[in-house]
C-alpha cells in the first residue's frame, strides 16, 4: 500500500524549509534574472542584431529559464536529500514505513515545485523587460515541468551520492553550469563554426532549451521531437539509476 | 504461532569491511514486556536495534516480529515500530511541533492535534511546542525525540541508550514514561551501559559482548541466582592472618581499604555464624556491612569470565 501522508509529510516538510529560506530559493534567482536582462538584454543586447527572427532580450528567455531551472533543481534537490544525511536525522526516513518512490516523491515533488514557481517568477520578472509572448504555452509548459522534475531528481541522486558540501556543488558547478552556458542558451549554434556545431550536439542540455525556445517563438536548433525524446530519455535513465540506488541501499543503509 | 513477539534466529551482521558486528545472535522477546539489552561500547547493541528497526540489513539469519519475517514485510514491520535513537539528531530550525507532526505523517497517520498534544504534555513539552529544535536543552531534545518516537503509537519501542547524558531527574521521568508504555501493552526495548536502568525497569536483560549475546535471564531470577550479598568487614589496621573460618568463604583482601568482603550464600544463618566467629576469635573491627550484589557486579563479572 502506498504511504501517501508520508509522501505528504515529507513534501510539506520540504516546502516548509523553502519558506524559512525564501531569500536563497526564490528572490535570489529573480533578482540575478533581472540582472541578466538589465546587462545582455538592455546594455549588451541593444547592440545585437536580431537572432532568428527575435530581439536579443527575447531570445535569451528560453536560455535564462533553463539555467535557473537545472541549477536550482540539482542545487536544491541534493541539499534536502543530503542535509538529513548531514544533520543525522536520515534514521527517521530508514525507520520510517517509506518506500524509495515514495521517498523520491515526496523530495523529487516539493524540489520541482519550487522549481516550477521558480519558473513562473523568472517569466514574470522577464514581462518587465520585454514583450513577451508564448506561441505555444502547454508546450512550454511540458518543458517547464518535465525539466523540473528531471533535475530535481538528478539533484536528489546527487544528495545521495555527495558524502560532503563539497561534492554537493561540485556537479551544479563543473558539469551543469559549463552545459548551459554552451548548450545555445545565450545563442545560436547557426553562429558556432561547423565543428563546434557538431560538438554542441553532444550536449543533451542545448536539446533542452531548443525545446524551451521553440515553445516560446517557434525557433530551435534540433525538432521539437528530439527535445522531448531528449528529457523523456534523460528521466527515464535517472528513474533507472535512483531505483538500482534503493535497491543496492547505497548511501542510505549501511 | 509462537509465544514470542520477537523471534531473532542465527542472525549475523557482517559490514563491507568484514567487520563482523553480531554474530548468530538468538534472542526471543515477549509481547508487552520490558527488555534490556547490555554491553560494553562497541558490543553489538546498535547494530541489534538498527538491523531489528530495517536501519541495516542482516547478513543471515532470520527475524520474525510478530510471526512476520522481517526480509518479506519491512514496511509492515517498520509502521509497527518506534525508535529513539542515541544521538541527539534533530532538524534546528523546525518547531517542535511541526517536528513531531512530521514523524507521525512519516509513519502513514493523520494528523491527531489532541493525541500529540497530550503526548507534548506527559513529556513536559507542551510549553515548549511552538519553540525551534536548537532553542532546547539537551534534555528536552531527548523528550522531543521520544515524542517523535511515540507520535505514531507505537507497538514496539526501542531505545538506544536513551539516559546518555540526560540527569538524574528526566531518567526517572523517563523510566516512569517506560513504565506507562509498558502498562499500555507497549513491548519496550532498550540498550544502556547504564545497568542501574536495566536493573530498575527491565523485565529481562540480556549481555551482549563482542556481537554475542552471552546471557539472557529474567531480571529478577539473574540477580536472585547470582546476586549473592557480601559480609564487609572494615578493620582499624588489616589483621596479618586471615583466621580460617574466613578462608572457608570465597573472601577479597581490600589492602588500601582496611577491609575483607566475603561472597556470602543463599544460607540466611551465614552472617550470624561469621559474627559469632569473629567475636570468638577477639577480632577488632571497626563496622561491617552487607553489600547486595547489584546488575553491574553480575554483568562485570561476566565479562571478564568470557574474556
Amino acid at each position: 500500500m502506498i504511504n501517501y501522508l508520508a509522501i505528504k509529510a515529507i513534501y510539506f516538510h520540504e516546502m516548509n524549509r523553502t519558506k524559512r529560506t525564501i531569500l536563497q530559493s526564490i528572490i535570489s534567482p529573480i533578482l540575478s534574472t533581472s540582472l541578466y536582462f538589465v546587462i545582455f538584454g538592455s546594455a549588451i543586447g541593444s547592440r545585437i542584431k536580431e537572432i532568428d527572427g527575435v530581439t536579443y532580450g527575447m531570445f535569451i528567455v528560453p536560455g535564462l529559464l533553463m539555467l535557473n531551472l537545472l541549477t536550482q533543481s540539482v542545487s536544491n534537490g541534493s541539499f534536502s536529500t543530503y542535509f538529513p544525511k548531514f544533520n543525522g536525522t536520515i534514521f527517521e526516513l530508514q525507520a520510517a514505513p517509506i518506500s524509495g518512490l515514495e521517498m523520491i516523491a515526496g523530495f523529487v515533488g516539493a524540489t520541482a515545485t519550487k522549481s516550477i514557481l521558480l519558473g513562473a517568477l523568472i517569466i514574470a520578472t522577464a514581462s518587465f523587460f520585454i514583450d513577451l509572448n508564448i506561441i505555444h504555452p502547454f508546450l512550454m509548459l511540458f518543458f517547464l515541468i518535465m525539466t523540473s522534475i528531471t533535475f530535481s531528481l538528478f539533484g536528489f541522486i546527487i544528495g545521495l551520492w555527495a558524502d560532503n558540501f563539497e561534492k554537493l556543488s561540485l556537479i551544479p558547478l563543473i558539469v551543469i553550469t559549463p552545459l548551459v552556458f554552451l548548450g545555445g542558451s545565450f545563442y545560436s549554434i547557426n553562429m558556432l563554426p561547423e565543428i563546434w556545431q557538431n560538438i554542441s550536439l553532444l550536449n543533451p542540455v542545448l536539446y533542452l532549451v531548443s525545446g524551451f525556445k521553440y515553445s516560446f517563438y517557434e525557433i530551435s536548433d534540433v525538432t521539437i521531437w528530439t527535445s522531448i525524446i531528449t528529457i523523456l530519455l534523460i528521466l527515464f535513465i535517472l528513474i533507472v539509476i535512483t531505483l538500482l540506488i534503493f535497491k543496492k541501499g547505497y548511501n542510505l543503509r549501511n | 504461532m509462537s509465544n514470542n513477539y520477537i523471534e531473532i534466529k542465527e542472525v549475523s551482521k557482517i559490514y563491507n569491511n568484514d567487520f563482523v558486528a553480531l554474530q548468530n545472535i538468538n534472542l526471543n522477546i515477549k509481547k508487552g514486556e520490558i527488555f534490556a539489552l547490555l554491553g560494553p561500547n562497541g558490543a553489538g547493541k546498535s547494530t541489534l536495534i538498527n538491523v531489528l528497526c530495517g536501519l541495516t540489513h542482516h547478513s543471515s539469519g532470520t527475524i520474525f516480529i510478530d510471526n512476520l519475517d522481517i526480509s518479506q514485510n519491512r514496511k509492515k514491520i517498520k509502521s509497527m515500530i518506534g525508535l529513539v535513537p542515541q544521538e541527539l539528531h534533530l532538524e534546528s530550525f523546525e518547531t517542535v511541533l511541526d517536528n513531531v507532526n512530521y514523524s507521525r505523517g512519516l509513519w502513514g497517520k493523520e494528523k491527531n492535534e489532541k493525541y500529540i498534544f497530550n503526548l507534548l504534555e506527559k513529556l513536559n513539552l507542551d510549553s515548549k511546542k511552538n519553540n525551534l529544535l536548537m532553542q532546547l536543552s539537551g534534555g528536552m531534545k531527548r523528550r522531543v525525540l521520544i515524542a517523535k518516537a511515540l507520535s505514531h503509537q507505537p507497538i514496539i519501542l526501542f531505545l538506544d541508550e536513551p539516559s546518555a547524558g540526560v540527569d538524574i531527574e528526566l531518567r526517572k521521568e523517563m523510566w516512569k514514561i517506560i513504565y506507562n508504555l509498558k502498562k499500555e501493552g507497549v513491548t519496550i526495548i532498550l540498550t544502556t551501559h547504564y545497568i542501574e536502568e536495566a536493573e530498575e525497569i527491565a523485565d529481562r536483560v540480556a549481555f551482549i559482548n563482542d556481537g554475542k549475546i552471552i546471557l539472557v535471564e529474567d531480571k529478577k531470577t539473574l540477580l536472585n541466582k547470582l546476586g549473592n550479598n557480601k559480609l564487609v568487614f572494615t578493620f582499624n589496621k588489616l589483621i596479618n592472618k586471615i583466621p580460617s573460618f574466613i578462608k572457608e568463604y570465597p573472601h577479597k583482601i581490600n589492602k588500601d581499604k582496611n577491609t575483607i568482603e566475603i561472597l556470602l550464600s543463599k544460607d540466611k544463618r551465614e552472617v550470624s555464624e561469621i559474627l559469632l566467629n569473629i567475636k570468638k576469635s577477639n577480632i577488632d573491627y571497626l563496622d561491617f556491612t552487607i553489600k547486595k550484589r547489584s546488575l553491574e557486579g553480575i554483568f562485570v563479572d561476566f565479562i571478564k569470565k568470557k574474556k
